[in-house]
C-alpha cells in the first residue's frame, strides 16, 4: 500500500474529493471545517469550468420557463452567499470582489423588449422582484449603455463575484482547515465489493478514502460511467478597461441572442458566453469571438476601445434537466457534486452545505433534494 | 384511410413512409429533458438538427435522444450563407450521420434569416447531382418552388414567416399556389406561432409542417407539442374532407324548403 501511495498523503482520509473547481473546493472546505480529514485530487485547482466562469449569482434574471426547481435552488444558494462569503474572506484573508448591485437586463430591439416584458410577468408570478425601466432609465444606471436600447429590467436581488478569486480563497481556507491537496489527475474510482472506495491516479498511485465525492465537472462521467453529465462548451472574453466603466452586471438580448458583461472592481470585464454542444472542442473560434464582441458592442458601444486581454474556453457540466447531481452516486461510499451547468459558482454554497450534511449526518437543505442523482436511475 | 379518421393516411417523403406529418426542429429548448418530452408529445418521426452546432460523436447529446426515440435525423445546413458552405456541411453530415438526407438552408442575411434563392438553388443542383435527398428551405415563391422541383429536390419547404418570428403564414395565397402546383411534398417551414397556424398550413394543402421555436420556446413545451400534433392532424383531415365554399350571406343549415 505505502509503495503505491504518493508521498505526503496520509492514509485513510475520511473524504477524498475528485475535482478542485468551485464545487469541489467548496465541499472540501466546508467538510474539513466540520472536522473530517479531507483530500482534494486535482492537478490544477480552479482550472476547469470555473476558470471560464463569469461568476453571476443571478437566479432572478436567469429564470427560465420549465425550470422552477432550479430557480428555488438558486435562490436558496444566493441567500447563503453573504455568510459563505464573509466566512471565506475571513478565513482566507482574500477579498472576493463580491458585488450586490443587481443585474440590469436590457433589450436591443422591440422584439427583445417584448421577450423581457413576458419574462418580467413570469418573474412576478414567481414572486421575484424586478423593475421595468425605460432605455433612459437604464442609461441613468449605466451611462455606457447604447442610447438605442429599448428598455430593460433591473433585478436588484442578483449579485456577482470573481470566480478565480473564489477558488484561490477556497484553496487557502481549505488548507488552513487542515485539508490536503493532491496535485495529480485522477484516472478512476476503485469500487471494491465490500470495502471503501479509493481514487486511482494517472501516475499509478491510489488515494484511499473513507468516502469519495466526484466533483470533476463534465469529466465526472469518465470517472463514474453512466453519470448523465456532458460538456457544454462556452467561449468567453476578458476585456480590460478603466475602473467604473460599468458598475452592474449587464445582461442583454440582441436580436434574440443573449449576451452579458460582468465588471470587476479592477476594471476587467468578462464578456460571454457561447453555448455549444461540441464535446471537448477546446478551440476559441473566430465566429465565437465575433459574435460575443458584436452583441456586446450593440449593448455597450464603447467596449471596442478596451483591451482584449483574454479568450478562454470552458466546459459546463450539463445534465438532461439542467439541475445538478448532488448526493449518493449509486455506489457505496461515493457521492456526486457535479452537473451544475452554468450555475457552479452560484450553487457552490448550497452544494457544500448539502454534501457536508450527507457526509456528517446533518439535514440536507430542502431545495437541494431535487438534485438527488437517483432521479436518473431506473 | 377511413371516413372517420386519418388512419392509413401515409406521408411519403424521399421514398420513405411516415405516419406523422409534423417535423420537429431541436433549437431553443431550455434543457434536453424538456426537448425529449416535447418530441414525445409531438409524435414526430423526423427531426432536424443543426450540423454546425453539434458534435455527432459527443455522448448525451440531442442525437442520443433521437436515437432513443427512433426518430429519423434530418441534418440541416443552418448558419450557411453560401452554396459552398452548405454543400460542405451536407457532406460532413452525410459522413457523420450516415444519411444522404439534408434540409438545405442558405441564409441571405442575419437580421431576417430569409433564405437566399440563388445560393439555395445552386447548392440544390450540386447536392442532387451528388446523390442527396434535398429538402430546400425557401421563400413563399411558387416559381422558385417549381424550379427546385425540376432540379430534383425531394420536397420544397416554403416559409410561413421568418424563422423564430411566430408570425404565422403571412401569405396564404402563395403557399396555396405552391401546394397546388407541386408534385413533390410541400412542407411549411418557419413562422408557425401557435396551433392554428399549423392547422392552416395543412388546410392550404401542405403535406407536412416543420416547426421548432413555437414548441421549444413555449411556456410549456410539452403541451404545445401535443397541441401542434393535433393541429396538424386536424388541418390534414379538414383538407381531405373538403371545406364548404365561403358565402357572403347566411344559408340556414336546416332549409325551410325540402331539397
Amino acid at each position: 500500500m505505502s509503495s503505491t501511495r504518493p508521498s505526503g498523503i496520509e492514509p485513510g482520509h475520511d473524504v477524498v474529493i475528485v475535482g478542485g473547481g468551485v464545487a469541489g473546493l467548496a465541499v472540501a472546505w466546508r467538510t474539513a471545517r466540520r472536522g473530517l480529514s479531507v483530500a482534494v485530487v486535482d492537478p490544477a485547482p480552479g482550472g476547469g469550468a470555473t476558470h471560464a466562469a463569469a461568476g453571476m449569482l443571478a437566479p432572478v434574471s436567469e429564470v427560465t420557463y420549465t425550470e422552477e426547481p432550479l430557480l428555488r435552488l438558486g435562490l436558496a444558494s444566493l441567500a447563503a452567499w453573504p455568510a459563505f462569503r464573509a466566512e471565506l474572506e475571513d478565513e482566507s484573508g482574500a477579498e472576493l470582489d463580491y458585488r450586490t448591485e443587481g443585474t440590469l437586463e436590457v433589450a436591443r430591439g422591440a422584439d427583445d423588449m417584448a421577450f423581457l416584458d413576458d419574462l418580467a410577468a413570469f418573474e412576478r408570478t414567481l414572486g421575484l422582484r424586478v423593475e421595468r425601466l425605460t432605455g433612459r432609465e437604464c442609461r441613468s444606471f449605466e451611462p455606457m449603455l447604447s442610447p438605442s436600447l429599448r428598455g430593460g429590467l433591473l433585478a436588484r436581488d442578483d449579485a456577482w463575484v470573481n470566480p478565480r478569486r473564489v477558488v484561490r480563497a477556497l484553496l487557502t481556507a481549505f488548507r488552513k482547515a487542515g485539508g490536503t491537496l493532491v496535485a495529480e489527475r485522477a484516472a478512476g474510482i476503485v469500487l471494491p465489493g465490500g470495502g471503501s472506495p479509493s481514487v486511482r491516479l494517472e501516475s499509478g498511485g491510489t488515494v484511499p478514502a473513507g468516502r469519495v465525492v466526484v466533483a470533476a465537472g463534465s469529466w465526472s462521467a469518465s470517472l463514474l460511467p453512466g453519470l448523465p453529465v456532458r460538456p457544454v462548451k462556452g467561449q468567453i472574453l476578458r476585456l480590460r478597461g478603466p475602473k467604473g466603466f460599468l458598475t452592474r452586471c449587464v445582461r442583454g438580448l440582441v436580436h434574440g441572442s443573449p449576451a452579458y458583461l460582468v465588471p470587476r472592481g479592477d476594471g476587467e470585464i468578462t464578456l460571454g458566453a457561447t453555448s455549444e454542444e461540441l464535446g471537448y472542442d477546446a478551440r476559441v473560434t473566430a465566429g465565437g469571438v465575433y459574435e460575443l464582441l458584436r452583441d456586446a458592442r450593440e449593448l455597450v458601444p464603447g467596449i471596442t476601445e478596451l483591451e482584449l486581454a483574454e479568450t478562454a474556453v470552458g466546459f459546463r457540466p450539463g445534465t438532461p434537466d439542467n439541475l445538478p447531481l448532488i448526493g449518493p452516486a449509486g455506489h457505496p461510499g461515493v457521492l456526486a457534486a457535479t452537473g451544475h451547468g452554468r450555475n457552479g459558482v452560484l450553487l457552490a454554497p448550497i452544494t457544500a452545505e448539502a454534501v457536508a450534511a450527507l457526509l456528517t449526518g446533518g439535514a440536507v437543505p430542502e431545495a437541494a433534494l431535487s438534485c438527488d442523482p437517483g432521479r436518473f436511475r431506473e | 384511410m377511413t371516413e372517420q379518421d386519418a388512419s392509413g393516411d401515409v406521408f411519403v417523403l424521399g421514398g420513405e413512409k411516415f405516419t406523422s406529418r409534423l417535423i420537429m426542429g431541436t433549437g431553443g429548448a431550455p434543457s434536453l429533458e424538456v426537448l425529449d418530452q416535447a418530441l414525445e408529445a409531438s409524435g414526430t418521426e423526423l427531426t432536424t438538427v443543426a450540423m454546425r452546432r453539434l458534435d455527432p460523436a459527443a455522448r448525451g447529446s440531442v442525437l442520443d435522444l433521437l436515437r432513443a426515440r427512433n426518430i429519423k435525423v434530418l441534418p440541416n445546413t443552418a448558419g450557411c450563407f453560401t452554396a459552398g458552405e452548405a454543400v460542405l456541411t451536407a457532406r460532413l453530415a452525410r459522413e457523420a450521420l450516415e444519411t444522404n438526407w439534408v434540409k438545405l438552408e442558405v441564409i441571405a442575411d442575419e437580421r431576417t434569416l430569409l433564405p437566399d434563392p440563388i445560393e439555395t438553388f445552386d447548392a440544390a443542383e450540386r447536392l442532387v447531382a451528388d446523390g442527396f435527398v434535398v429538402l430546400p428551405y425557401i421563400g413563399d415563391d411558387p416559381a422558385l418552388a417549381r424550379r427546385l422541383e425540376d432540379a430534383g429536390c425531394a420536397a420544397v419547404m416554403p416559409l410561413g414567416a421568418p424563422i423564430g418570428s411566430g408570425l404565422g403564414i403571412r401569405n396564404p395565397h402563395s403557399i396555396e399556389l405552391i401546394a397546388e402546383a407541386a408534385t413533390v411534398p410541400v412542407i411549411l417551414d418557419a413562422g408557425i406561432g401557435t396551433a392554428s397556424d399549423a392547422a392552416l398550413a395543412m388546410e392550404l394543402g401542405c403535406d407536412a409542417v416543420l416547426l421548432a421555436s413555437a414548441v421549444t420556446r413555449a411556456h410549456r413545451p410539452g403541451l404545445m407539442a401535443a397541441a401542434m400534433r393535433q393541429a396538424v392532424t386536424a388541418g390534414r383531415l379538414a383538407r381531405l374532407a373538403g371545406r364548404i365554399p365561403r358565402r357572403r350571406y347566411a344559408e340556414a343549415s336546416s332549409p325551410s324548403r325540402p331539397a
